[in-house]
C-alpha cells in the first residue's frame, strides 16, 4: 500500500507539542521538517531557536540546534553559517524577538546579506510571557500591556519589518505567508522551501514571515483565531511575496559569503 | 626559532590570537582598543578560513562569536568597558552553554562613559562572572606586551580546554605601548569536539542549550559548572613573585599597576626598604595560595590598584588574620608615576612604626 502520511524524519520520534490547541508554531515546525527531509539536508542543517514560545523546538526538531538569547538569533547564526557556509542554517524568531529586542541584529544581518534563512512567526503579541503588546500587535488590539487596546499616540504602530527588510540590497526574498488554512499552508511550505533553495544556491539572505494564530492571548477559539488572521491581520500585514530576486546568482555582489 | 618584531600592544594581541588559530572575529569599535578590529580586519581575513566581522553593536559581537564557537572555529571578540557591559548578556550564555571563546578587556576609566585613558575599574566584573547566574570566566592580566602574546594563545587553550569563556583583562596603556615580542609556537589544538555543531550527519542530532527549566535540573548544571571551575581553581592560578626573599614589605599588584610597582619597589631600596612584588597573572582563579604561602614569613602587604580598590577584597581573603594589609588606589584614568607611589608606600611605613 502506497504511504500517504508520516511522521518527518527531521522531527524527533516521540514527542508532543507543547503548544497551545490552535497554535501556528507546530504547523510551522512539521512544515519545515518536511522542506528539510524533502531536500535531502537533515545531515546539514542547523537551527537556531529563538526565546519564546519556540525555545524548546531543539525537542521537536531532530537537527543540529544552539538557542540563542532573546533577539540574537541572527547574530548567532551569522557565527554559524560564516564558519560552515556548506550548511543549510535557519533562525526561528518570534515577533518580539525579532522586531523588537533583536531588531538590531535582525537588520544587520539582513543588509550584510548573510546566506541564512529566517522564519519570522508573527503572532501580534508576546506569546509566552502571556500576551503583552508586540511591535506588530495592531492599532486597537487588546493585549496585557496595551489593555484598551494599542494606542498610536502613546504606543506606536504596529511594524511591517518584512516591507522595512526588503528596502536593503543585501535581501534575496522575503514573502509574508500564514498557516490559518490548508491552502495556506502548502504556499507556506512552497515559500519556505523556495527560502532554503535560495540559500543553498547562496542567494543571500532570506526570511519568510508567517502570520501565526495565537488562540490563547488573543483570547479566541481557534477557528476564530484563523478568520481573524484573514479578516483582520492580513489587512495590516498583506500576504505576498513582497521581495524576490531570483536574477541575483551565486557568487555576484551580496549574494552570501560562501568562501 | 621566531624573531623579535616591536609591535604595538593591541596588534600583538591580533597577531598572537591569529597564529593561535583564531578564525572568527567580531567587534564593534571603542577606544582603546580599536587597533584590535583593524588589524583582524587586514590579517584575519587573508588567512583560509578566516572570518572578521565589524558588528552592528558589541551585543551581536559576542553572540556572532558564541555561534562561531558552537561550529567549531577558535572565536574572539575584544572591546573595553561599555562594551564589555553589553557583553555580559552573551558571555552568561556562553558559560551557561560551555562554549569556548576570548573577550580582551582593554580597560577605560569609569563608571558609564567614563574615559580612554588606562585603569583597571573592570577588575570585579571581569573576577565575578560580569553577567547574570552563577558562573565565572577565567582572567588573565597580563604585565608585558610579551605576556600579551603569550597569554593569548593561552586564553585559546584554557577556554577549549574547559570549554569556558576566557577574558584577557589589561587595559589602554598595555594596548597602546609598543614593546619588543618573540611570538612562541602555537600548541596543537587539544579539545573534544564532541560539542561542534556541523549538521547532524547520519546520527544524532545535537543541542547547545541553556534553558534548564527543572529547578532540579538547573541545580546539578550549577553544580556540574561549579565543580569545573573548582578544577580551574586548583590547576590554573598563574602568578609572579619578584625580590620577595628579603624583602619587609611586598607590593601586590597587576597588569600596568604591577609595572609601576616594579619602578616603585627599585625606588624604595633607595629609603632603605627592602620591598617586593606579588603579581597574579590570573585574576580568576587568584592565586590565594600563592599569597597566603608568603605571609607565613612577612606581615606586611601592599595592595596597589588602578581603581578604589577591587583586587583588595581578593588579597584580604587571602591575607585577613595572616597579615597586614595596606592600599593605594587612583581610578578614573590616572596612571601614578613610581616616584608617586614610593613615596606614599615609605610614608606609611614609618607611619606604622
Amino acid at each position: 500500500m502506497k504511504k500517504v502520511f508520516s511522521r518527518p524524519e527531521s522531527l524527533r520520534k516521540k514527542f508532543v507539542f507543547h503548544y497551545c490547541p490552535g497554535c501556528g508554531h507546530s504547523i510551522a515546525h512539521r512544515v519545515i521538517a518536511e522542506i528539510i527531509d524533502e531536500l535531502g539536508v537533515r545531515g546539514t542543517t542547523i537551527g537556531v531557536p529563538p526565546a519564546g514560545c519556540a525555545v524548546l523546538a531543539y525537542n521537536y526538531f531532530d537537527v543540529d540546534m544552539i538557542e540563542a538569547m532573546h533577539g540574537r538569533g541572527p547574530a548567532v547564526a551569522t557565527g554559524i553559517k560564516r564558519v560552515r557556509p556548506e550548511c543549510l542554517v535557519f533562525s526561528y524568531q518570534g515577533d518580539g524577538d525579532l522586531a523588537a529586542i533583536g531588531i538590531a541584529e535582525t537588520f544587520h544581518a539582513a543588509n550584510r546579506g548573510e546566506n541564512f534563512t529566517i522564519i519570522f512567526m508573527n503572532n501580534a503579541v508576546y506569546g509566552m510571557t502571556g500576551g503583552q503588546m508586540a511591535p506588530t500587535t495592531l492599532l486597537d488590539q487588546k493585549s496585557t500591556t496595551s489593555p484598551p487596546g494599542r494606542n498610536a499616540v502613546l504606543d506606536g504602530y504596529p511594524v511591517r519589518i518584512s516591507e522595512i527588510l526588503a528596502m536593503l540590497p543585501g535581501t534575496a526574498y522575503i514573502e509574508r505567508c500564514t498557516v490559518n488554512s490548508p491552502a495556506n499552508i502548502v504556499k507556506t511550505k512552497r515559500a519556505i522551501k523556495k527560502a532554503f533553495q535560495y540559500q543553498l544556491d547562496g542567494r543571500g539572505f532570506s526570511l519568510i514571515e508567517i502570520l501565526s494564530p495565537c488562540p490563547t492571548n488573543w483570547k479566541m477559539s481557534p477557528i476564530d483565531a484563523c478568520r481573524w488572521i484573514d479578516d483582520v491581520m492580513s489587512k495590516q500585514f498583506p500576504i505576498g511575496v513582497i521581495k524576490d530576486e531570483p536574477a541575483k546568482a551565486a557568487g555576484k555582489e551580496g549574494a552570501g559569503h560562501d568562501r | 626559532m621566531n624573531s623579535k618584531v616591536l609591535m604595538q600592544g593591541n596588534r600583538i594581541i591580533g597577531e598572537a590570537a591569529i597564529r593561535a588559530g583564531c578564525r572568527f572575529y567580531a567587534g564593534y569599535p571603542i577606544t582603546p582598543q580599536n587597533e584590535i578590529p583593524e588589524y583582524m580586519a587586514e590579517n584575519l581575513r587573508k588567512v583560509e578560513g578566516g572570518v572578521f566581522i565589524q558588528s552592528e553593536s558589541e551585543i551581536a559581537a559576542i553572540n556572532m562569536v558564541a555561534g562561531a564557537a558552537s561550529a567549531g572555529a577558535r572565536a574572539m571578540t575584544s572591546s573595553s568597558g561599555p562594551g564589555i557591559s553589553l557583553k555580559q548578556e552573551g558571555i552568561s550564555s556562553m558559560a551557561a552553554q560551555e562554549l569556548p571563546g576570548v573577550i580582551v578587556n582593554m580597560m577605560r576609566g569609569g563608571p558609564g562613559l567614563g574615559n580612554i585613558r588606562p585603569s583597571q575599574g573592570d577588575y570585579f566584573q571581569a573576577t565575578r562572572g560580569g553577567g547574570h547566574g552563577d558562573y565565572r570566566t577565567i582572567v588573565l592580566a597580563p604585565g608585558t606586551c610579551q605576556e600579551l602574546a603569550d597569554l593569548t594563545m593561552d586564553a585559546f587553550d584554557l577556554a577549549d580546554r574547559y570549554r569556558i569563556p576566557v577574558v584577557l583583562l589589561a587595559d589602554g596603556m598595555i594596548g597602546q605601548m609598543m614593546e619588543p615580542v618573540v611570538f612562541k609556537e602555537p600548541k596543537p589544538r587539544q579539545y573534544s569536539a564532541d560539542y561542534v555543531l556541523k549538521g547532524a550527519g547520519t546520527g544524532k542530532a545535537k543541542t547547545i542549550k541553556g534553558l534548564i527549566l527543572d529547578p532540579l535540573d538547573m541545580e546539578e548544571h550549577n553544580w556540574k559548572l561549579d565543580r569545573k571551575y573548582r578544577v580551574i581553581a586548583a590547576k590554573e592560578t598563574r602568578c609572579e613573585i619578584f625580590n620577595t626573599d628579603e624583602a619587609d614589605i611586598v607590593v601586590v599588584a597587576y597588569g600596568t599597576a604591577a609595572r609601576v610597582a616594579k619602578g616603585a619597589i627599585k625606588r624604595l631600596g633607595d629609603h632603605g626598604i627592602k620591598a617586593g612584588l606579588f603579581r597574579p597573572i590570573s585574576l580568576w582563579p587568584f592565586p590565594t595560595e600563592e599569597l597566603r604561602r608568603l605571609a607565613g614569613t612577612r606581615k606586611e602587604f601592599f595592595v596597589f590598584e588602578m581603581s578604589t580598590g577591587q583586587m583588595l577584597e581578593d588579597v584580604r581573603l587571602a591575607l585577613q588574620g595572616y597579615a597586614d594589609i595596606a592600599f593605594h588606589g587612583r581610578p578614573g584614568g590616572v596612571v601614578p608615576t613610581p616616584v608617586e607611589l614610593a613615596n606614599v608606600i615609605v610614608r606609611q611605613y614609618r607611619r606604622d612604626r
